[in-house]
């Protein structure tokens, strides 16, 4: 199901060409819009899809195993945090979805770590990461080691 | 050549390839080099890269030890099982006891991860999967990667490692090239966390036109991973390793929420339960240590993913197939029927595309099933990558080399994919994983082992001419022919994987031998390879994104080649159901119950092979 471009719908502004992780979306340079210039590398990850302020992306299911007659479209809007996807079927049955993407506003909720206090010496010398060992269990439990485990490596064939 | 040369210096910590592992790397190294200068380098766009671009409906390894439901041990003794034995238990133990604090993290950022209304507890799908509305997962972890790096170069195409002149086997950076300007990128950098992905299309695919593009693992993952490590020097372990799904047909879509949560099931085309016919055989060849059904019916204890596979290519062999899935039943419950849709939506809209294109409504009709074509990775139920060093607290002395996660080269470190012997990290553990290389990277560098490195003009310049090579030689002989693709003095990327694809699939154990391969046919493959290498001279790119191509061509290509040079060299058959040793078809714990470790001579292209010992951590009983 690779991904095609409707001349009437694309202004060519590019945010496909941007997104895709396969480098196939491009700018036609006769028709100033985009298409996919190499669909056996198209994963139909919909990320081009997605990003298309004009919705003018859609797929047609893969020409060596998918019969013509169907559409899966999306709708990701990021201000209420959902995707919604219906789904028709080539007999005409659809089916629609839609599901969270995030439950926060986006980007606020992750902090930046040159502003947080840094390591003490005493953490640098651990194992520990950032946040841990607090965030591993939610507790004040410690990390877990070979010995706090009862864990000991031996080499062998079998244990 | 009129593109520039753009040259970013004084980088402290350089993350290659910001995937699920590079985004952990590039967030946490903020954190223990607050005024360090972190860079990264994503030959996409790290919004929607790497292999869970797309997003997941799952993720497949947390513990859950703040609820009691698991100790990283017991997580241990899964990958070992399933892996046949082959982890490295160092590694795993490490990523596991740490992984649980980097979900914790998803979700205060907003992941959506669901719950279980009865327990309040996340929402099981086995024993270590939880379930997620995932659609956002990349570009949540991106942002937190992007709040950490001072700069991310989105577009580039890292080619090569950059070495220390003064210092032997010391990393000193990385070169590419910028997929949109084709201008030449020089990261001087003190150390680098190779972030890059394993490697789908190496071997020829099942699909023979447009769907070759529906991998399971995705078509960008090019082995960079592999391709960058190996061509710097550093020991690979586990190469031969790959992996072949079972999935659903055509579209790859998931199964584990299928089998998991949906509890489906398979059968074959006679509507039989096939698998348990297939065990007292199989059991012969592999021993009952790894194969035990009443074991693993009493317990937790998995039936390796492997000998499942074998399971169902010996059904179809025997005339008896397709296999199919059970969701007749499970899809009558409306929940259920949402699960399973939202759970390709989420992550493999492709099989949503193809059921709707053929009318399959998995309510009214079995879905087939199918094995897929072998790929090279190391996060899933496959451990290919890079020898790494462990934690100091954990590894014995074979295992450790100063830093954790640290390759075999000083200041190279790897996460996800790159890092081998680190099975069933999926996007949590990679992530993690980069986290702890991130850590170790501040670390190698605070003490002081990346003093005085000196990258030699000379370097840069030569690697710039081999980088643009293919462009210059389409230039030259591009007239040499009216038009068309068809030229005496050269190849594409594209026919120069058809060609990769095609011997990888008869010499090396791909789909179409039945995933069957001995040692004649291993060494005609590695001299088919060496020619190509070659030809590969010869690659020509008419365009910088064919430019592109060539360059992950010549990734896949060097991974290729170490996968034939390991297959042949573990003289047993490991893996029924991934691939066959014909001339060696039973496990062989006697000889080999080692770790395979090879390294490329960087000028001599010669390898090494060597047995590596496997340490074990947790006994088979929980």
């Amino acid at each position: 199901m690779p991904t095609f471009v409707y001349m009437t719908r694309c202004d060519g502004c590019g945010h496909c060409v941007d997104i895709c992780p396969s480098d196939i979306m491009h700018i036609d340079k006769t028709y100033r819009r985009a298409y996919n210039i190499e669909p056996n590398m198209c994963w139909e990850c919909y990320a081009c899809v997605k990003a298309c302020p004009q919705n003018a992306i859609d797929v047609r299911g893969y020409a060596d195993f998918a019969p013509l007659g169907h559409s899966v479209r999306v709708q990701r809007d990021e201000q209420k945090g959902t995707i919604a996807w219906k789904i028709k079927f080539r007999n005409g049955t659809e089916k629609n979805f839609l599901s969270p993407i995030t439950t926060k506003p986006w980007g606020t909720a992750i902090p930046k770590l040159a502003e947080v206090p840094g390591p003490s010496k005493e953490m640098r010398d651990s194992e520990l990461l950032y946040n841990e060992p607090k965030w591993i269990r939610m507790d004040e439990g410690g990390l877990h080691t070979l010995k706090s485990n009862g864990l000991k490596m031996k080499k062998g064939v079998a244990y | 050549m009129a593109y520039e040369t753009i040259v970013e210096e004084g980088i402290d910590i350089l993350v290659v390839g910001a995937g699920l592992g590079g985004t952990g790397a590039a967030w946490e190294a903020r954190f223990w080099g607050q005024d360090k200068k972190i860079i990264i380098a994503e030959k996409a766009n790290i919004d929607r890269s790497g292999a869970v671009a797309q997003g997941l409906y799952a993720i497949n390894c947390y513990m859950g030890t703040r609820w009691g439901e698991n100790k990283p041990e017991d997580h241990v003794r899964y990958a070992r099982i399933d892996l046949m034995g082959m982890v490295r238990e160092d590694l795993l133990f490490d990523m596991a006891r740490h992984v649980d604090s980097t979900v914790h993290q998803f979700e205060e950022w907003g992941l959506p991860i669901m719950k279980d209304p009865k327990t309040g507890r996340y929402l099981r799908e086995g024993r270590w999967q939880i379930m997620i509305h995932g659609e956002s997962y990349k570009p949540i972890v991106a942002e937190a990667a992007k709040k950490s790096a001072d700069k991310v170069f989105n577009r580039i195409c890292v080619t090569h490692l950059l070495m220390d002149d003064s210092k032997e086997n010391r990393v000193a950076g990385a070169v590419g090239f910028n997929v949109r300007t084709g201008n030449y990128h020089v990261f001087k950098s003190k150390a680098v966390i190779c972030g890059a992905g394993g490697a789908s299309n190496i071997f020829k695919p099942r699909s023979v036109g447009e769907g070759s593009g529906r991998t399971w693992y995705a078509p960008w993952s090019s082995a960079s991973a592999y391709g960058l490590m190996i061509n710097a020097g550093a020991k690979m372990t586990q190469m031969e390793n790959r992996i072949v799904l079972a999935r659903f047909k055509d579209g790859y879509g998931p199964v584990g929420a299928y089998f998991l949560h949906l509890k489906t099931y398979t059968q074959n085309g006679l509507g039989e339960e096939y698998e348990s016919k297939w065990f007292p055989e199989l059991q012969k060849m592999v021993g009952k240590e790894y194969l035990d059904p009443e074991a693993s019916h009493l317990t937790h204890r998995p039936i390796p993913t492997c000998l499942r596979n074998h399971c169902i290519i010996s059904e179809v062999n025997a005339g008896r197939g397709p296999i199919h899935m059970v969701t007749m039943k499970a899809f009558q419950d409306p929940h259920l029927e949402e699960v399973g849709w939202e759970n390709f939506l989420g992550m493999t809209v492709g099989q949503a595309v193809l059921w709707a294109a053929t009318d399959v409504d998995p309510k009214h009709e079995n879905p087939e099933l199918t094995t897929s074509e072998p790929y090279v990775m190391g996060s899933h139920a496959t451990g290919s990558g890079a020898w790494c060093s462990g934690p100091e607290d954990v590894s014995p002395p074979e295992y450790f080399w100063g830093y954790n996660r640290m390759t075999t080269i000083e200041g190279l470190f790897g996460a996800g994919d790159a890092v081998g012997g680190t099975p069933h990290a999926f996007s949590s553990g990679s992530f993690t994983e980069g986290r702890l290389a991130a850590k170790a990277a501040c670390k190698y560098i605070d003490d002081g082992k990346a003093e005085g490195i000196v990258v030699s003009d000379e370097q840069i310049n030569r690697r710039k001419t081999e980088i643009f090579k293919p462009m210059e030689h389409y230039k030259t002989y591009r007239n040499a022919i009216v038009a068309g693709d068809v030229n005496p003095h050269y190849i594409n990327p594209k026919q120069g994987l058809d060609r990769l694809q095609k011997l990888m699939d008869e010499y090396c154990g791909g789909v179409t031998v039945n995933y069957m391969t001995n040692e004649k046919l291993l060494s005609i493959g590695l001299k088919k390879l060496e020619i190509m290498e070659e030809d590969l001279q010869s690659l020509a790119a008419a365009d910088i994104h064919e430019l592109l191509r060539a360059w992950e061509l010549m990734h896949r290509h060097r991974a290729a080649e170490c996968v034939t040079q390991h297959t042949l060299f573990r003289k047993e058959t490991r893996w029924p159901g991934y691939y066959y040793r014909g001339d060696a078809m039973k496990v062989d714990d006697e000889n080999w119950h080692v770790l395979t470790v090879s390294r490329r001579d960087p000028e001599t292209g010669e390898y090494t092979m060597e047995k590596a010992p496997c340490y074990h951590l947790v006994g088979d009983d929980e």
